[in-house]
């Protein structure tokens, strides 16, 4: 437990030594208040215009702000894991100090489960900057917190199946940039899955749609919680870091 | 403390090492020699633990490197040839990282820093970043990493590696420093390094053990002929080289004279003794003799350089063993 604790915050440490956590938490920043400004300023209007033509709309900032907001965030997600993923082995198998890492007396799946939870706490810090927008729907509004806390969880759950799923294409390359471009290709086709098969209700289309990341995150978004959803992306995860240490492991016998 | 045998390890295509067996003792440094891509880092990554073997087995303080790999990583303290050092970090802040990696507690891990960054004499630098240090200075993080566990065995790939003069003597005088408390396996290709801090020596070459005996044996086994270069000129007329390389060989001890050089007038040999003859006084006393002037004589001596190349010399593998003085090649 403690092996695990000391390479993540290594890890940590490494992403906050180097721009790329910054630049990640101001690109989100930016973007995610891009998209609550128009998503508030339509919320707004939209009231407004109700009220100018005396129709009683119902209106209701969680439907309306929040969910798109998160499905926004999700959308957004996707561009900024491989850039948080491709360093993670690629660059200690480049530089020669994974040499290190597996000639300490630690078991691989700590090293696997350290890299992927400092990722995952990069991952929270990125996804914390948008706690100041929701924060302004708190002082100007009366949102429902619990479909927020939902959905945020659900943000969590898709961000770190995506990161367990680019920490495993990081140990097959010494190459970052192939690590972070096959990453994003990847991060985007279970996107991209769901478009394909939204009317495809036939037995195939059904699976390829089940495999999408997005389809299970539409849950989470509406703020409902299913056990289906959660199991799907834990296993996902716990699949993927499993290959990542099958794939560790065959390091050690073709290196 | 350390026992490989039958040692085999095959990649897609080649066979990196080919059944090699040795053993060390508690306390001795080795010295791993042999050309690049001889087997020395494979052999290393397999006693780390990195890689595992084909075949053979090799274990570390009783414990074997693939059924037991987690107690040999405890006692294993390891410098590959690139250091691995995480450049974005401090020098203390590293130390720390790997020593907590290594297993040393949270309320010791101060005090071995402290310990080793004092061995190591990195001190000065210890708040700077890794990425900033010169060559010699990561070199001695990368040792101060190695031995902050305070590891039974210590394995150095090519510790001295580019480095310059000064650092690979400051190095050298480190490994040396250590050897007390710790077995030493370091592997070069540079042999002074092995005169100076071996006690034994692996020879290795294509994948295949060489020879391993200890430092003085393996000279002393070798070094039973001198070599002298001489240099003999005239003060009146050119010289017939015939005529004095047949004065030359009839000196007593003299097994056989090499005509090097002549330049203005001086001729230049090199003369090789018999096995175990003193001949430079006779050889003196005979140019002497000869009226001619003795310009200069210098003992050339058989380096371990020599026997380096003779016992890897892709000629003639099979007689490496052999005695060869008597066929000793000068390049």
């Amino acid at each position: 437990m403690t092996n695990i604790w000391i390479i993540c915050r290594k890890e940590l440490k490494s992403y906050f030594a180097s721009p790329i956590a910054y630049l990640l938490m101001a690109f989100f920043a930016l973007i995610f208040g891009f998209g609550f400004f128009t998503a508030t300023r339509d919320f707004v209007r939209f009231g407004f215009m109700a009220q100018m033509q005396g129709r009683n709309m119902p209106m209701n900032v969680n439907e309306q702000v929040i969910r798109p907001l998160l499905g926004f965030a999700s959308t957004v997600a996707l561009f900024l894991i491989p850039m948080i993923t491709m360093r993670l082995f690629a660059e200690e198998k480049k530089t020669g100090t994974i040499e290190l890492l597996m000639t300490s007396p630690v078991y691989d799946w700590e090293i696997i489960l350290g890299k992927w939870l400092g990722a995952l706490l990069l991952y929270l810090c990125v996804l914390g900057m948008s706690a100041l927008n929701i924060a302004l729907l708190f002082a100007f509004g009366k949102p429902d917190w619990k479909p927020i806390l939902i959905g945020y969880l659900g943000l969590i759950l898709q961000g770190g199946t995506l990161l367990a799923i680019g920490a495993f294409i990081s140990t097959t390359t010494k190459n970052q940039i192939i690590a972070g471009g096959v990453t994003f290709f990847v991060c985007l086709l279970l996107w991209l899955l769901s478009w394909f098969t939204s009317y495809d209700t036939s037995g195939y289309g059904s699976v390829v749609n089940y495999l999408s990341i997005v389809t299970h995150f539409e849950g989470f978004a509406k703020g409902v919680l299913d056990s289906k959803d959660v199991v799907f992306y834990l296993s996902m995860i716990f699949f993927s870091l499993f290959i990542t240490s099958r794939s560790m492991e065959s390091l050690r016998w073709r290196a | 403390m350390i026992k490989v045998q039958g040692l085999t390890k095959r990649y897609a295509r080649t066979v990196a090492v080919d059944n090699i067996s040795f053993e060390v003792e508690k306390g001795q440094i080795v010295g791993f020699l042999g050309p690049n891509g001889a087997g020395k880092t494979t052999t290393m990554r397999v006693l780390t633990c990195f890689l595992p073997p084909t075949s053979g087995t090799a274990t570390v303080a009783g414990f074997d490197v693939l059924e037991n790999p987690h107690e040999v990583k405890k006692r294993i303290g390891y410098l590959p040839e690139t250091p691995p050092l995480y450049p974005e970090m401090e020098v203390s802040e590293y130390l720390t990282f790997v020593g907590r990696l290594k297993g040393i507690s949270s309320a010791d891990i101060d005090r071995r820093v402290r310990e080793v960054t004092e061995r190591c004499a990195i001190g000065d630098v210890r708040m700077k970043l890794i990425g900033k240090l010169s060559k010699g200075y990561r070199q001695r993080v990368g040792l101060a990493q190695a031995i902050i566990h305070n590891p039974d065995v210590l394995i150095l790939d090519e510790p001295t590696s580019g480095l310059d003069p000064k650092q690979i003597i400051e190095t050298r005088e480190l490994i040396k420093h250590l050897s007390g408390d710790h077995t030493i396996i370091l592997s070069t290709h540079i042999l002074p390094e092995v005169e100076h801090s071996c006690q034994r020596v692996v020879i290795i070459n294509q994948g295949k053990l060489v020879a391993t005996d200890s430092v003085e044996n393996l000279t002393n086994r070798l070094r039973g002929a001198e070599a002298v270069a001489l240099e003999v000129a005239s003060s009146n007329g050119p010289l017939d080289p015939a005529a004095v390389q047949q004065r030359l060989e009839q000196v007593a001890g003299v097994s056989r004279v090499l005509p090097r050089e002549v330049k203005d007038g001086r001729l230049a040999f090199e003369v090789e003794s018999l096995q175990g003859r003193q001949i430079r006084a006779d050889l003196a006393r005979a140019v002497v003799h000869a009226g001619w002037n003795l310009n200069e004589l210098r003992s050339v001596g058989l380096s371990l350089e020599d026997i380096f190349l003779q016992l890897t010399g892709t000629q003639n593998p099979a007689s490496a063993t052999q005695h060869p003085a008597s066929s000793t090649q000068h390049s």
